[in-house]
């Protein structure tokens, strides 16, 4: 790995976020290591997804520092973030809906182009051979997920399930190397949450991408992640391997209540 | 069993590129043209040429100009007149400034000037969506109509500002008769066609679609907004630009700004609508439909007995029909003539079996 292990791929230091006066994020720290699942839990209104539009870009924090990759920052933009390698799913499916779900899989790709657009609507120069590679790129992650029979399908017309697929598909395209997930499992069965618990871990081991999940089944959360991060109200309440967080007499009380 | 796809493989990734991907689509468009081409301008007489298949081509062509905005890149205009009056006189000016400008050389820089002026207007689009956008897409319309009146430069001072289209000779050929005037705007319809089919496929028209559906996602997974929304303004400024010019041309012959007034970008909205909004046959479907039905509907008053309906009241009745028929289609069948088509298409497939 290009990264010794003092070395995170990402670590947010002291970031603060409000809307309006509301405090959503307070003077929050953590850093994940690269190639590490890791787990954002807290209940409702924790800040979970707002961290996760911190890290790529979609809101700016008033003040605080991110780091990826070494390089520091007070704050991303959506599409400097997309470069850098930082793909995402979102909690409520963002796909394009009228389009096919190998075209949902290719706009993934936009960013590995070379030839430019007038090449293409010509059809000359480097547009044929790539389009070529683009899709043999595409039709990878299709296999890879298990997608091919509906290939060819308008996306908006697909199950839920499926569509949860199709959109961590998109986002494995752009070939990223920190991965957010929004709640990837939320609404699925067991049978289809653990069938995406697998593909987590199989994107993961096989090409080494780091991701930081947002989850609410804590028996997914302590099966799959190496790290586990706690949020309640906006603040870090635990931080660690999941078995030590579990027995975090803070994160039990967050969760459970505490006995008065 | 009509439209049988079955044997019919893609191997290779450029199978499914095609402009078709089956043979009996490749051949059935092979004889469209041919036929277009080849038997029309011997079979049609000047009045089919002059009033009913130039209007049907030209105006295809500039609803496919607003169709990559509006249903591609899911940008709202009403400007596509302005766009197409820019064409128009630029092509104009073109042609009779510049000394030995070929005519499709001036058709092509009509386009190019139309883009522009496209791109201009398109810019608060990165700030505003819908409805608000509507009214600067609306300014455009009312800006150029105003210039292009005002600063007589255009009309190269003519007093009503009327310009009129130079002749129409490509390579010594003269294409001034009405069969010529068809086979040219035949010939450059078809090749802007080809070049819209190809742009929708490839990366801009899957990130105009994505920046339609959801232009937040289209953003964190690196669609360059900005880029993607302007080229979507230019190049559909491009096509109505084109499209202004043939109408001047090879359509009316003489034009004055007034001919592309605001009810002309309704026109060219409603064939979009009619037609089907994202996609490039229905462009066809919905000129037809507006070229074709009014003549329908004049035909058929001709049935009745004599002084039962006077000119002028045929022609309000005409906009109720054509009012009432507009919404009942909205109703019926939002995605337009095109949806239809395809539904028909899929039939053929599977008969005589149902499913």
């Amino acid at each position: 790995m290009s990264h010794p292990p003092s070395s995170p791929l990402l670590e947010l230091q002291n970031i603060s976020l409000s809307f309006k006066g509301v405090k959503a994020i307070t003077d929050l720290s953590f850093a994940v290591a690269p190639g590490e699942i890791c787990a954002l839990i807290g209940p409702n209104g924790a800040g979970k997804s707002s961290l996760l539009n911190i890290i790529n870009g979609v809101y700016r924090p008033q003040s605080g520092l991110i780091r990826f990759d070494r390089v520091e920052q007070r704050s991303m933009r959506p599409h400097a973030a997309a470069e850098l390698g930082i793909a995402r799913t979102f909690q409520n499916i963002a796909l394009f809906k009228g389009m096919s779900v190998l075209d949902n899989v290719l706009t993934g790709r936009n960013l590995k182009r070379r030839s430019s657009w007038i090449e293409q609507a010509l059809r000359v120069g480097r547009a044929a051979g790539e389009d070529d590679r683009q899709r043999a790129a595409a039709e990878r992650v299709i296999e890879f997920l298990r997608i091919q029979p509906w290939r060819d399908a308008i996306v908006g017309r697909l199950p839920y399930g499926l569509q949860k697929r199709v959109e961590l598909a998109r986002a494995l395209a752009a070939e990223p190397r920190l991965l957010l997930l929004d709640e990837p499992m939320a609404g699925m069965n067991a049978e289809e949450k653990a069938e995406m618990s697998r593909f987590i871990v199989e994107v993961n081991r096989e090409y080494g991408t780091t991701v930081v999940l947002i989850e609410h089944d804590i028996g997914v959360v302590m099966g799959i992640s190496d790290h586990v991060v706690v949020l309640d109200y906006g603040r870090k309440i635990g931080d660690g391997p999941p078995g030590e967080v579990r027995r975090d007499p803070e994160v039990i009380a967050a969760y459970l209540g505490t006995r008065h | 069993m009509l439209y049988q796809e079955a044997g019919q493989f893609s191997t290779r990734y450029a199978d499914d590129r095609r402009l078709f991907r089956l043979r009996q689509d490749r051949l059935g468009l092979a004889l469209l043209l041919a036929f277009a081409f080849g038997a029309v301008p011997f079979l049609g007489n000047d009045y089919w040429f002059s009033a009913i298949l130039i209007p049907f081509l030209v105006l295809s062509l500039a609803g496919l100009g607003l169709n990559l905005l509006t249903g591609y890149a899911g940008q709202l205009s009403l400007g596509s007149a302005a766009f197409m009056a820019v064409g128009a006189f630029a092509a104009y000016n073109f042609e009779l400034r510049v000394a030995g400008l070929p005519l499709l050389a001036s058709f092509l820089l009509g386009g190019v000037v139309a883009a522009l002026v496209a791109l201009l207007f398109g810019l608060p689009s990165l700030r505003i969506k819908g409805f608000y956008l509507i009214v600067s897409t609306l300014a455009a319309q009312f800006f150029v109509q105003w210039a292009l009146t005002k600063f007589s430069w255009f009309s190269n001072d003519n007093p009503s500002g009327v310009i009129t289209a130079p002749k129409l000779e490509i390579l010594g050929a003269d294409f001034g008769s009405p069969a010529g005037r068809y086979l040219l705007t035949l010939g450059v319809v078809a090749a802007l066609f080809w070049l819209g089919h190809n742009l929708v496929r490839s990366e801009l028209g899957r990130n105009w679609m994505a920046v339609r559906d959801m232009d937040t996602a289209a953003a964190v997974i690196g669609i360059p907004l900005l880029k993607t929304k302007l080229l979507a303004f230019a190049l559909s400024g491009f096509f109505l630009g084109i499209a202004g010019a043939l109408w001047a041309f090879t359509y009316l012959g003489t034009v004055e700004p007034h001919g592309f007034d605001l009810n002309r970008s309704f026109q060219v909205l409603f064939i979009v609508i009619i037609g089907g909004l994202g996609s490039i046959l229905g462009n066809f479907l919905g000129a037809a439909f507006i070229v074709l039905f009014p003549l329908l509907l004049s035909n058929l008053a001709g049935l009745l007995p004599a002084g039962l309906i006077d000119a002028g009241q045929l022609e309000n009745l005409q906009k109720i029909v054509f009012g009432a028929l507009i919404i009942a289609f909205l109703i019926k069948e939002p995605e337009g003539l095109a949806r239809l088509w395809r539904r028909l298409r899929e039939r053929a497939r599977l008969w005589p079996l149902r499913y």
